[in-house]
């Protein structure tokens, strides 16, 4: 579905992603690990395009070379991006943020409509009215994701879901996303929350100062504590 | 009391033009954050093609009503395509440039509309002739009103009305209002932020070529419309909020009635007026009445500030020999030669005044001529009224620059960003206003004459080598500046403004004694140039000028000690000779400066010195 080599990407002159390589298989959910600063957000980043793939990098999606394309292009391909900081638009209502997401490719036999979404996440169906500059951080969590899963992507890329949210709502989310997984969408996430990543994910893949320093399954990363306590632990 | 009422109604007939014109700049602004000054040229296109088009529709189908108003709003379609075209070809290639390109490349269209306009309907002003049904006046309070204001008032509310609509109903409208406050992340949705930028320039030209055109039957068309209107226009967006289209309806009516009114109460000051009520209202509420922070406004990236290296020892050979050759003038250039270097040298001056505020402090000023124009005039004023010699006038001159750059500044160093440069711009017109208005004390328009030199200073070679001494000398001291611990301490507070703070650097403090050291060096170069050309005139004053001294900075590049130098010799070399040769200068000069923006957007100097360093290495 995905498949990253050669990755570099630079903020201004500090090289941040060294030749970083990656797959993803369709269908499967993805955790990115690692520590504060080691490149996750970067790497989601740089495959939606709002970060700039150095030249040289490669990014292809669904066999098609993606690195360099603007942000638009990409998203229109299917690849949905929801980012850290969630970046609701604050003077919106929840119903006119989705409609800012809503995109519909013709491939996709049920699209995601608000109330299929509503469904998803109960909360949002009893605010929808409300601007966004008004809900609690979890209902914006919801919100971003709801908005991004309007534009019917087939990759989902979710950078820390679970950050900063209640219990309650990171359990709904692991819901969220096994749904999402459901409906035939792969995911690629970061995660710093190790038990959230446990949760939802297939396979993890560890990044540390800009590259990849292990892959396997969840199982594995279980059974290698030494690997938790070389580039996880605090 | 019924005088007052006509007054307040021709306050609201008036906010309706200026809502049109401000709603267009504001959506613009608020969608792709361009600084726009050929707003002002989209007004003006309005006024002339509504002139045209109306004029036709008569001639085809006698004077009707609807026939007028149908020309008023083709009139607003063709220069609403104008606007979009402008955004096509010009604005789309440059929006991953600096803003202040952007605004550059917008000031470049308005030369060039400027003579298009000139070329296509000529210099005479355009009057619309009316027929009896627009010269109709109703009855109100026993005092005449024109019926046509009475219809314009009710104009705002409803463009008003249907703007919300727009923004509200559409999906085009929840576009515009969702990029307005993150673009970054409409596209990350799959929103082709191209086209939406091209809606919403055409959405704004159309507003601001039917505000021109509503006005029509009250002004003639003329070519003065375009600057007259975008300082307006700006005071309007930002008092209302930038990007606020209510906040720009609330800023209309209030910026109309501070004009009706302030015509009865002080009529030789209404300009000022206008603009003190701004620097009032951002005092209180910094990002305008219904405005606030710009979320998301970070960085983008990879936009980090390079550090101002100090000159490579190649590059401090050239300029030595550069002055040399400048002091040695007198032995090989005529005297036309010799007034172009004295000319070209208290540019260079104006040019790193500007320079030390925008470079090392961060403090961009659009309205940098303001200090120029009061050393000219505190010169000027000195020999009109005390008859003062020119070596006090030259003392006069930065004095005078230098208070208003203390009590301006203390208000600008409080703001940041477009708001703060919208401040300085009002600062700029009211200095402007003042010497254009208040004619007993400067001349008004026809200036103040006979600023001749001291007898000593008469020769050419002399008043060069004076020229030279004081420009130069001071500029000199300002690059010094920029290397002292003052220059690291304003770059620190413009670099972060909390670590400058923790380490004990007062930031605002800092950057108000930058201002007032760039106010008065400007104020230098302005004394200077009085005394050169014999008199002082408002356009020393005027935004033209202040945009001369960005351009100057900028094509020499923000981030170079030797930018500002660079800049001044071929900008004001590039004016000398368009203005010598080709008789559309200002088109000509229009596209040069585009031309630069596309080619250079990162300035003369920044672009051979990253030549440079590509090839030899960084200076350490
Ligand atoms: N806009 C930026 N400008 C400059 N440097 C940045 C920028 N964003 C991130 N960095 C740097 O890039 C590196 C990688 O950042 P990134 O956000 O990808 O980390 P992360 O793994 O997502 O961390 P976290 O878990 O804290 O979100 C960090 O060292 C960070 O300081
Ligand atoms: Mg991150």
């Amino acid at each position: 579905m995905l498949e990253i080599a050669r990755l570099n990407a630079f903020y201004g002159r500090a090289h941040i992603l060294r030749d970083l390589a990656l797959s993803v298989a369709r269908g499967e959910v993805l955790v990115l690990l690692g520590r504060n600063g080691a490149g996750k957000s970067t790497t989601l980043k740089s495959i939606i395009g709002l970060v700039r793939p150095a030249p040289g990098s490669s990014i292809r999606f669904r066999d098609r070379e993606i690195a360099g394309l603007a942000p638009h292009l990409i998203a229109r391909l299917g690849i949905g991006y929801v980012p850290e900081e969630r970046r609701i638009f604050t003077d919106l209502t929840v119903m006119e943020n989705l409609e800012v997401g809503r995109r519909s490719p013709p491939e996709v036999r049920t699209p995601w409509t608000p109330e299929r979404l509503f469904a998803l996440f109960p909360n949002l169906a009893r605010m929808k009215d409300r601007p966004g500059g008004r809900m609690s951080g979890g209902e914006q969590q919801m919100l971003t994701i709801a908005r991004t899963l309007m534009g019917n992507p087939s990759l989902l890329l979710l950078d820390e879901p679970s950050e900063g949210l209640a219990p309650v709502i990171v359990e709904q989310m692991a819901e969220a996303i096994a749904a999402v997984k459901q409906a035939g969408i792969t995911v690629l996430l970061s995660e710093q929350n190790l038990h959230f990543a446990a949760r939802v994910a297939d396979r993890a893949a560890i990044v540390e100062k800009g590259v990849i320093r292990w892959q396997g399954s969840l199982a594995a990363l279980d059974a290698a504590p030494e690997v938790k306590a070389q580039y996880l632990s605090v | 009391m019924d005088f007052l009422l006509v007054q307040f109604l021709t306050g609201l007939a008036n906010a309706s033009a200026l809502f049109l014109i401000a709603s267009g700049l504001t959506v613009i602004f608020g969608v792709t954050r361009v600084v726009n000054f050929a707003h002002g040229s989209f007004y003006m296109l309005g006024a002339y093609l509504a002139w045209t088009i109306v004029r036709a529709l008569w001639d085809w189908g006698g004077r009707e009503p609807w026939l007028f108003v149908l020309g008023l709003l083709l009139a607003a379609l063709a220069v609403g395509a104008i606007g979009a075209l402008v955004e096509i070809l010009l604005l789309r290639r440059i929006y991953r440039a600096p803003e202040l390109f952007q605004l550059l490349a917008t000031f470049g269209a308005v030369l060039i509309v400027q003579d298009i306009t000139l070329a296509l309907w000529g210099p005479e002003d355009l009057p619309l002739p009316r027929p009896r049904w627009l010269r109709a006046f109703i009855e109100v309070a026993g005092e005449r009103f024109p019926l046509y204001d009475l219809i314009l008032i009710f104009v705002g509310p409803v463009v008003l009305g249907l703007l919300w609509l727009l923004f509200q109903r559409t999906r085009f409208g929840i576009l515009v209002r969702a990029a307005t406050q993150d673009r970054e992340m409409v596209a990350a949705l799959g929103v082709d932020q191209r086209a939406l930028f091209t809606g919403v320039f055409f959405l704004g030209s159309a507003l601001a070529g039917l505000g021109g055109a509503i006005v029509l039957p009250s002004q003639n068309a003329n070519l003065q419309m375009d600057l007259a209107i975008i300082a307006e226009a700006f005071v309007v967006v930002v008092v209302g909020g930038m990007g606020s289209v209510p906040g720009a309806f609330l800023a209309s009516l209030l910026i109309a009635e501070v004009q009706a009114f302030g015509i009865v109460l002080v009529p030789k000051a209404t300009l000022v007026l206008v603009f003190l009520v701004m620097a009032a209202v951002l005092m209180v509420r910094p990002y305008g009445l219904l405005g606030r922070p710009q979320a998301h406004a970070r960085a983008p990236t990879g936009s980090v500030a390079p550090v101002i290296r100090a000159a490579p020892f190649v590059l401090k050979v050239v300029g030595a020999s550069a002055l040399a050759l400048a002091a040695a003038a007198p032995l090989y250039a005529g005297p036309y030669g010799l007034t172009v270097l004295i000319e070209l040298v208290v540019f260079v001056l104006f040019a790193a005044s500007l320079h030390l505020l925008m470079g090392p402090g961060g403090v961009v000023s659009f309205g940098h001529a303001a200090y120029f124009g009061l050393g000219a005039y505190g010169a000027a004023l000195g020999v009109r009224f005390l008859a003062v010699p020119m070596e006090v006038g030259l003392v006069l001159a930065p004095l005078l620059a230098g208070l208003f750059g203390v009590v301006f500044g203390w208000f600008v160093v409080r703001l940041s960003g477009v708001y703060l440069a919208m401040l300085t711009l009002a600062f700029a017109q009211i200095v402007w206003a003042a010497a254009f208005q208040w004619v007993e004390l400067t001349g008004g328009d026809n200036g103040i004459l006979g600023v001749w030199p001291s007898p000593w200073a008469r020769d050419k070679a002399l008043f060069l080598w004076l020229a030279l001494a004081l420009c130069i000398g001071a500029t000199v001291l300002l690059r010094r500046a920029i290397y002292a611990p003052f220059g690291y301490g304003l770059r620190a507070a413009r670099d972060s403004e909390l670590r400058a703070e923790a380490v004990g650097l007062n930031a605002a403090q800092l950057r108000l004694v930058a201002f007032v050291i760039a106010a008065a060096s400007a104020g230098i170069a302005g004394g200077v140039y009085a005394y050169a050309k014999g008199s002082v005139f408002p356009t020393y004053i005027s935004i033209p000028k202040s945009v001369d001294a960005l351009l100057m900075v900028l094509l020499g590049g923000v981030q170079t000690v030797s930018g500002p130098i660079v800049g001044a010799v071929a900008f004001h070399g590039l004016f000398l000779t368009l203005l010598q040769w080709v008789e559309w200068w200002r088109a000509a000069l229009g596209l040069a400066i585009v031309a630069l923006v596309l080619a250079f957007p990162e300035g003369v100097a920044g672009f051979v010195q990253r030549r440079w360093e590509a090839r030899f290495g960084a200076a350490s």
